[in-house]
């Protein structure tokens, strides 16, 4: 039995307790991207899919590497190909693996409406709980990297769950271990960040002086992170957000105007029930009766 | 169902309030929490070492079956990743090797021997043991009619130069020589060692 039972969520979604636990000594984990390592193979993308038993419909070519060329329910990671041409004019093909970013602070988990249908485990990984999915769709407005994808045919929102199953049980995801070139690496996040900064030296001595590792703040940093020739331009590896932000809505949403409904729900039954007691219910006295009666007969003789 | 309004407004209300005191925060308390994360699939599965067969690379597999060779068992292949102990590729596996499980269950895999006679136009399933049998006498006659023990100034050579063979590069180093020493054993000259053909 896999060990990530409630106890190991740090947050669950739509509840406002956050579950109590004594586990307190959970390593973070991390997957490291290295784009300047990746030759773009897809090998990561078909582990994924053998993996999860994901088999997803075949697709018409659309004139570019990406095949499929979006994320959707059974494609839980994609491989992005962009052309850059550099400012010495040499063409640059930057590949990026896309998928879950794992968020510390997930933007889904804070719009999702469903109780314990998005949580996030000690380890840090965001993991969708299908059974309590209820298809609404607000995981995608809340992702500040447009990822989740809700099917069409059960209608409940998927995503990569840094293969949570093979993780619990002390394995590395499946996407990992296959990738021939060492360009996707697998860690507590400690190791990753000090294995990506060698990498990143490495970049800076062979001339990519802006390489760095994309870990954004902005979202209180990933659990999926990448390292980036070019750090000071994210957007030129197909659309990586330079500053991922949670939408605003999902704040003056959430934390705005809900506690102000709540209040406004709990008023009215205070409200309901004080009056209950001082008033108490209208009565129909017998003179009221009798003037009606009168009422009627005068109406029905004109 | 009669519905009146009064009811109507009740059934209403009711389930406005339940609703409104989930969204309090209350329905934690309520609701299961069942263990979240999908079962790993292999806990009990059997693994057996294997070598991918695609590519000259040759990179270890694990190849994962259901059951666990219990005689009622019929096993299946379910999953295959990258076998980490292998010095080739040491876990690691290419696209078409990470997706190896669907060539195994591939409707269009062929599993027995067929033959097609000369000018014929139709595949027929045949046994092995026809399938051997004729390579066999193929070979016999085509090394009798066409084996060289001398060459010109009569000095023995032993050549069989009319047959090649290729044979598996994923192959142990013990198949390997076996391999070697018996196609040499027949004077075969043109042989190789190449699976990606």
């Amino acid at each position: 039995m896999a060990d990530l039972q409630s106890q190991n969520y740090i947050r669950r979604s739509a509840t406002t307790m956050t579950p109590p636990t004594t586990r307190s000594n959970v390593e973070e984990v991390a997957k490291l991207i290295d784009v300047s390592r990746c030759i773009g193979c897809k090998a990561c993308q078909s582990a994924c899919m053998e993996w999860n038993d994901l088999r997803p419909e075949m697709e018409e070519f659309q004139g570019a590497y990406e095949n499929p060329h979006d994320l959707n329910p059974g494609v839980w990671t994609l491989m992005r190909f962009a052309e850059y041409e550099n400012d010495h004019g040499d063409l640059e093909w930057l590949i990026r693996k896309d998928g879950c970013m794992h968020c510390e602070d997930p933007g889904c988990l804070k719009a999702c409406p469903a109780p314990g249908a998005i949580v996030q485990y000690a380890n840090g990984i965001v993991d969708f709980i299908s059974d309590a999915c209820i298809g609404c769709g607000y995981c995608i407005k809340g992702c500040p990297f447009n990822i989740p994808r809700v099917s069409e045919k059960d209608h409940k929102s998927y995503k990569c769950t840094l293969c949570s199953d093979r993780v619990a049980v002390g394995l590395e995801p499946a996407c990992v271990k296959t990738c021939p070139t060492g360009a996707i690496m697998f860690g507590t996040k400690a190791d990753m960040k000090d294995w990506a900064e060698e990498r990143i030296e490495e970049l800076k001595e062979r001339g990519f002086e802006n390489a760095g590792l994309y870990d954004p703040a902005e979202v209180g940093g990933t659990h999926v992170m990448y390292v980036l020739h070019h750090r000071d331009k994210p957007s030129l590896y197909s659309g990586l957000p330079d500053k991922p932000h949670i939408s605003a809505v999902i704040g003056l949403w959430k934390h705005v105007l809900k506690p102000v409904a709540l209040a406004g729900i709990a008023f009215a039954a205070l409200g309901a029930f004080v009056h209950g007691i001082v008033s108490g219910p209208m009565e129909v006295e017998e003179e009221d009766e009798a003037e009606a009666r009168k009422e009627m007969e005068r109406r029905a003789k004109s | 169902m009669q519905l009146t309004r009064r009811g109507f407004i009740k059934l209403t209300g009711a389930g406005l309030a339940a609703s409104s005191i989930g969204a309090l925060g209350f329905g934690i308390a309520g609701s299961a929490q069942a263990a979240a994360v999908r079962q790993f699939k292999l806990s009990a599965a059997t693994e057996t070492r294997n070598t991918c067969t695609y590519c000259s690379v040759a990179c270890g597999i694990l190849i994962y079956s259901q059951g666990d060779r219990a005689k009622n068992v019929k096993q299946a292949v379910i999953h295959i990743e990258g076998d980490p102990d292998h010095p080739v590729n040491r876990g690691t596996l290419c696209p078409k090797g990470a997706g190896l499980l669907d060539i195994v269950h591939a409707p269009g895999r062929l599993t027995k021997p067929k033959y097609r006679p000369a000018g014929g136009t139709e595949w027929k399933e045949v046994s092995w043991d026809f399938a051997l049998d004729r390579i066999a006498r193929l070979m016999k006659e085509d090394r009798d009619a066409n084996f060289i023990a001398k060459n010109k100034d009569g000095a023995t050579v032993n050549r069989w130069t009319s047959t090649g063979m290729l044979a598996a590069s994923a192959s142990s180093s013990e198949t390997s020589y076996l391999t070697w020493k018996w196609a040499r054993s027949l004077g075969m000259v043109a042989f190789d060692n190449q699976a990606r053909v």
